[in-house]
């Protein structure tokens, strides 16, 4: 992939921010995800939570149902691969995805290598718990990064010690002296000049989004608040009671995360929020995946 | 001087920083408190359209916003910003200020494949760069409305009295001049 290419991929993710990613498994969800305010869609043809019950292998969706998705929104269309599946990949970007989610959600088809994402000309988001990781997908050409989180929970702990974990070891690193990056680099197993862009800008190279049990606005506005870009949101919406509703304050909360009259507004009257999994409570551990 | 940026979505961040490298000072306009500051010129980032769109009229910025730019507030509009500012566009039926007179096309090169960079004359500045990110074009401009940049035969930026727009990102260069391009309309306008 020439530089030029992960530039544009990268600076997609840049209009994206500020915004919300919705998982949707049909052409009616997306178009209610669209009028609700998402920036982009995720393709799926089951929400993590589904997933999560229904147990067994989950790959890649049918493009048929992806580009039914593609033809009902106007907004960008992003869809799934299993972890190293490079053929999976290979196929959306036949279908002109507009961006590829290398999720730890479906089940791993390599539990050795990622993709190697400098090879495709369609952007990629890959997962991330800690700063290695991050920059380790960046590596290997992800243009936007987001936490894990514990996908199809409900649950929000696990976003939030992503986010902070990451958050903790860019400003330790920001920290460091100049002579120091090179051990930083071989304890973080990334190489110096990402750990050294780090360093300088105080921040990923990338986008860096939250993902994995956002279910209310005030979950939305937290992972904001705790540094994130803008929200992926899968179950929480179309697993809740009011679908529309809770996906337009979860927008409005994105965009004025800060204001906490606003969010109490927002955080009324929703209906049954998704009942949730604690995560003591699950027996598989969608993180653990790819690291 | 001081420029009010539309913050609900999308990359307002990138033009706050273009600004205060220009000495410029800017605040975030996010819901319609924010209106209560005065300003001399807005900005209307890019992002998706049909976010801010809705998001505008939502948080009670539309209508304040609407009636300051028909009274001739300058605004400068990139990609989603654009859209916007059209009066027309010909794939979708959305519509937001529609106060310029152009004839827009969205997502006018496709998806995030069609995406592109490149360079083209710029009225009175030269050759600049430019980034296309799922980009509309201008497919025809009114009377009033002035072309300023082409590049591949389509239409890239004009401006209409204090109304400027480009279909591509000027925000994430580090070079500013159609920032400074911007700042002199709205200087020009006083307050």
């Amino acid at each position: 992939m020439e530089q030029d290419r992960f530039e544009l991929n990268k600076n997609l993710a840049q209009m994206l921010k500020g915004g919300v990613i919705m998982d949707v498994t049909t052409p009616q969800q997306a178009k209610i995800a669209e009028e609700a305010g998402a920036c982009a869609v995720m393709a799926l043809e089951r929400i993590p939570a589904d997933i999560r019950a229904a147990g067994g292998v989950s790959r890649m969706s049918d493009p048929k149902m992806i580009k039914g998705i593609q033809q009902a929104v106007s907004i960008p269309v992003m869809a799934k691969c299993r972890i190293g599946h490079f053929a999976e990949a290979q196929i959306l970007q036949a279908i002109d995805i507009d961006y590829i989610d290398e999720s730890e959600v479906l089940s791993p088809a390599d539990d050795k290598y990622h993709i190697d994402k400098t090879k495709f000309a369609v952007p990629f988001v890959c997962g991330a718990r800690d700063l290695g990781e991050a920059l380790r997908r960046i590596n290997e050409g992800a243009a936007m990064i987001r936490t894990k989180g514990e996908p199809g929970t409900g649950d929000i702990v696990q976003a939030v010690r992503h986010m902070r974990k990451m958050q903790a070891e860019i400003r330790r690193l920001a920290s460091l002296a100049e002579d120091e990056l090179f051990e930083a680099a071989k304890e973080l197993q990334v190489p110096y000049e990402l750990v050294l862009y780090v360093h300088r800008h105080k921040k990923l190279p990338v986008v860096n989004f939250a993902a994995g049990g956002v279910a209310t606005p005030a979950d939305a506005a937290l992972m904001m608040q705790l540094g994130a870009e803008g929200v992926f949101v899968g179950s929480g919406i179309f697993k809740s009671g009011d679908p529309a509703k809770r996906a337009a304050a979860i927008v409005k909360a994105v965009a004025n995360y800060n204001d906490a009259k606003m969010l109490a507004e927002l955080s009324e009257d929703l209906g049954e929020a998704m009942v949730g999994i604690n995560e003591q409570e699950i027996n598989l551990l969608m993180a653990e995946r790819g690291k | 001087m001081k420029i009010g940026v539309l913050a609900v979505q999308g990359a307002f961040i990138e033009h706050e920083k273009a600004l205060a490298a220009l000495g410029v000072s800017c605040f975030e306009l996010r819901k319609a408190g924010d209106l209560k500051c005065p300003f001399d010129g807005l900005i209307l980032p890019g992002g998706e359209s049909t976010v801010q769109n809705k998001l505008l009229r939502d948080l009670g910025l539309f209508a304040p916003l609407k009636e300051k730019i028909e009274k001739g507030l300058p605004v400068f509009g990139t990609c989603a910003g654009l859209l916007l500012l059209a009066k027309e566009i010909v794939n979708d039926e959305r519509r937001c200020f529609a106060t310029m007179d152009i004839v827009a096309v969205r997502n006018a090169y496709g998806r995030q494949l069609g995406s592109f960079s490149a360079q083209a004359e710029f009225k009175g500045l030269g050759l600049i760069p430019l980034t296309f990110i799922r980009a509309p074009y201008i497919a025809g401009v009114g009377a009033e409305a002035e072309v300023l940049a082409v590049a591949d035969g389509r239409i890239v930026a004009a401006r209409q009295g204090r109304q400027l727009v480009t279909a591509f990102h000027p925000e994430l260069y580090d070079d500013l001049r159609v920032h400074r391009y911007f700042l002199e309309t709205a200087g020009a306008a006083g307050s």
